[in-house]
Parts: structure tokens; sequence; C-alpha cells
């Protein structure tokens, strides 16, 4: 049976208009204009592009939604916008720059039913519940917010599960532990919740070779695979991913079908 | 110009940039005016089936794209915005649409992860000056949960395969669809709307 293809998403975390890494939230440098850097990506055959702000101030907030259209403007491939989402307005607002998603992470924690309203008014399939999750000593997958600082004590299936129910349309599984590690994705709960819900798993935290994305591509495990250093350092080209991926057996969107 | 119908919320703006990549003058209205002196319409797709229409009906122009459409006008619908053109849909309910074209919404089958979201391949089912520089197989990307279904065949330009068929461009006479989203469907997307500028043209 033919696939969906699975799609490979470089993620921009964005302090003040700039693209940043840091390595378990931690750390954080600077790295590039998120415009140009969406840009390079679009032409390498990037099939989405994420966008965090990790800045909080409602003056930096403007600055941030100026990139989104900026980066509208410039790329034809769909992007999710993350980061200080707390109201449907929030969520308009950035619909109206120019994101196709929003991704949802301490908010809807802290109220579930943001998911609810902004599903019935935007629709399920713009709607991204995003999960930092944790492993404690009992080997429990517990959900953080706030950027990996404050520990919920929810567990990350539960969540995901409540999460679709609200209505998400994606969920992203983020694993703190492998964050910026490169030591590959959490193979485990990626299937897990896979497995819980029937709406696409993006996988997040740990790329640092192309075996790490053909592992966690396997059918029954995520749909999309996020990454951000591999990327912006140019440790792994998008073409070559993709080749290693299409080699594996892995469907991608690779031939841009020109005649 | 064409009018791009603004009545809700939703990422409009993205369609906007890829039309003026083209050279296509677009505006976002909802007057029946504007619409009416239009070359073209297209209707975008965003939230869900009711509130679209229900919008449609309340700003009264349900009656004009239905007018503007039998006169021959172009009109376009994006994803919910092609599903609008059918005759009812189950999304949550069931909805009357605007009923230019025959057929039904429904939910995309269990049997896949719903919403479709991603990149899937079209195929040709004819040889549609739409498809002009489009290969058989093509990525375009998608995002929806719902599809059009019990559509008359020869409406049919291309489909892809998701939990069965889906209808993924559509034509009769001066309507079009398109399931997918042409101006975030990269390079591949851009072509399809050069094709629809010349088929407006």
């Amino acid at each position: 049976m033919k696939m969906l293809a699975k799609r490979i998403i470089p993620c921009l975390d964005v302090d003040k208009g700039r693209v940043v890494k840091g390595k378990k939230f931690q750390n954080i440098r600077d790295v590039a204009d998120p415009v140009e850097l969406a840009k390079r990506y679009n032409e390498a055959g990037a099939d989405e592009l994420v966008f965090y702000d990790i800045t909080a101030s409602n003056e930096e907030r403007n600055i941030f939604l100026d990139v989104v259209e900026k980066v509208a403007s410039e790329v034809t491939i769909p992007f999710t916008v993350g980061g200080g989402i707390r109201t449907v307005e929030d969520i308009h607002k950035v619909l109206r720059s120019g994101a196709d998603k929003v991704s949802i992470n301490s908010a809807a924690v802290n109220n579930p039913d943001l998911i609810e309203e902004a599903a019935l008014k935007f629709g399920s399939q713009c709607i991204v519940l995003s999960i930092d999750a944790k492993q404690n000593d009992k080997n429990q997958w517990e959900v953080y917010t706030n950027g990996g600082r404050y520990n919920t004590s929810m567990d990350a299936i539960d969540w995901a599960i409540q999460g679709e129910k609200l209505g998400a349309g994606e969920i992203v599984v983020n694993v703190i532990d492998t964050d910026g590690e490169k030591s590959g994705y959490n193979l485990e709960l990626t299937k897990i919740i896979a497995e819980s819900v029937n709406i696409p798993i993006v996988a997040s935290g740990g790329a640092g070779q192309l075996e790490h994305f053909s592992q966690v591509l396997q059918p029954g495990y995520a749909d999309a695979a996020l990454a951000a250093s591999v990327f912006h350092y140019e440790e792994i080209s998008i073409p070559e991913l993709k080749k290693h991926l299409a080699d594996n057996g892995i469907d991608v969107r690779r031939d841009l079908s020109w005649k | 110009m064409i009018a791009i119908i603004d009545y809700g919320a939703g990422n409009i703006k993205s369609l906007q940039f890829a039309l003026s990549k083209l050279n296509m003058e677009s505006c976002l209205t909802t007057d029946p005016e504007k619409i009416k002196d239009s070359k073209a319409i297209i209707l975008p797709g965003v939230g869900a089936f009711k509130d679209a229409i229900a919008s449609l009906n309340q700003l009264g122009l349900s009656e004009v794209l239905k007018k503007e459409a039998a006169k021959g006008k172009p009109l376009i619908g994006i994803c919910l915005g092609m599903q609008l053109f059918y005759e009812r849909s189950f999304e949550d309910g069931k909805w009357e649409g605007l009923g230019l074209v025959k057929g039904n919404v429904r939910r995309i089958p269990d049997s896949v992860k719903v919403p479709h979201i991603g990149w899937n391949n079209i195929s040709a089912h004819t040889n549609s000056p739409l498809l002009k520089n489009i290969n058989n197989g093509a990525y375009v990307y998608f995002v929806h949960s719902y599809a059009v279904n019990k559509y008359q065949n020869n409406t049919l330009i291309a489909s892809t395969e998701y939990g069965g068929s889906i209808p993924a461009i559509v034509q009769q006479d001066n309507i079009v669809g398109m399931q997918f989203h042409p101006e975030k469907s990269g390079a591949v997307g851009l072509q399809l709307l050069q094709n629809l500028k010349e088929m407006i043209s």
C-alpha cells in the first residue's frame, strides 16, 4: 500500500528575531536569520518548518509575528508556530500572519480547553499538541512545561491520548533527556504514543546521524522527524538525508516533479 | 484582479504571497461588488464546514458565488473551499453546501490517521491543462480530515490515495477545486497556480 511521505522538519528557535540553538534548553547561542534559514531549508527540500518563539515579552512577540509574516512571504512549504501561545486570540494572530499550524505546549497543560476551543474554531488540522517529556526514576514518562523547567507529574502517554480527544490534529513528542544530545530519538516513547493515538506523530529531540532518522521513521513510529542543530550547523544536508531514507525503503518527497 | 473570499480566520496570507510570486493580482474581500468585478474568485480553506457556510450565508456571499459561477467566472476552491462547492457535508452533523457540484463531504476513514497531514502523490485522471508540467506522482501538501465522495467521475482531474481514493483536483467547467494547498506545495504548487493563471486569462 502506498504511504504518505514521511516528513523532515527543521526546527528554528527564535529569540528577538534570531534563530538560536541550545543543548537541553540551556546555553543558548545565536545562529542565524530565521527568514534566510527558512528559505535555505525550503530550497533544500524540507517538508515543513517549525518556529518556536522562545521570547516572552509582548514587544518581542510583535517582532516574532513580523518574522512569521516574512517567512510566509518567502517559503512555499507549510510551517508551524509555537511558543507563548496562550489564548485563541494568540492562535488567530499567528495564523493571520501566515502560519499554517500552531503548536501548543504549556498553555494546553494549564488550560486543556484551549485545545478544544481552538480545534473547533480553526480545525484540528492546525492544532499541534507539543509534549516535552522526561523519564523519571520509575521509568515513567512525565510531562514538563515552561521550556522543560517545570515537572507537571502528568503521564505523557495519558496526556497524548487526552490531547487527541480534545481535538489536537498532531502530536510532537519531544524527549528532554535526548534533546541536543545527538544520540538518537527516543524510540520507545515515540512508539508507545504512536500506538496510543490515531493522529500523526512528530518525533523530536536527539537527532545526530542519518540512522537516527531512518530508525524513528520506520513503520509504527513517527510520521515526521524534527531536528535543529544538525541542519543549522550543516552536519546533515536535507537532500542527503532524503536519499538515505529512500535507500532504506522510507517513502519521502524527493523528486520535485518538474517535467 | 482575483477576489479571495475572506470569510474568517486562517492562513490566507500564504495564498496571497504565492499569487504575488506569480504576478497574479489579488485582494481579500467580502464585498459583493468587488467579487462581481473580479476576473476570478478563490474560496480558500479555513476552519470548519459549518462555520464557513454559515459565514458565507450571513455575508450574503453564497448567492453571489452561485451567480458568478453561473455566469462562467472561474471559481477556485482550496481545501475546505473546494468542499463548500458540494451539496452537503457530514462534518460534525449534516450541513448544506453551495451545491454547485454534485457530491458529499465525509470524514476520512479511521483505517488511516486522521487528519491526512503531509505530502502525498497525485495521479492524473485526464489530460487537463491544469496538470501542465506536473508529473504523475508529484507530491502536494494535504491538511484535511474530510474529503469529497459520491462525486461525478467526469469531474475528477487528479486523485490521491489515503484510506481509499480521495479527489485531489476536480473541475466542472469554470469551477475548479483543489483539496490540497497549492500555496504550500513548493515548486509543484506554484506550477499548479501558474496553470490556473493560464486558465483564468
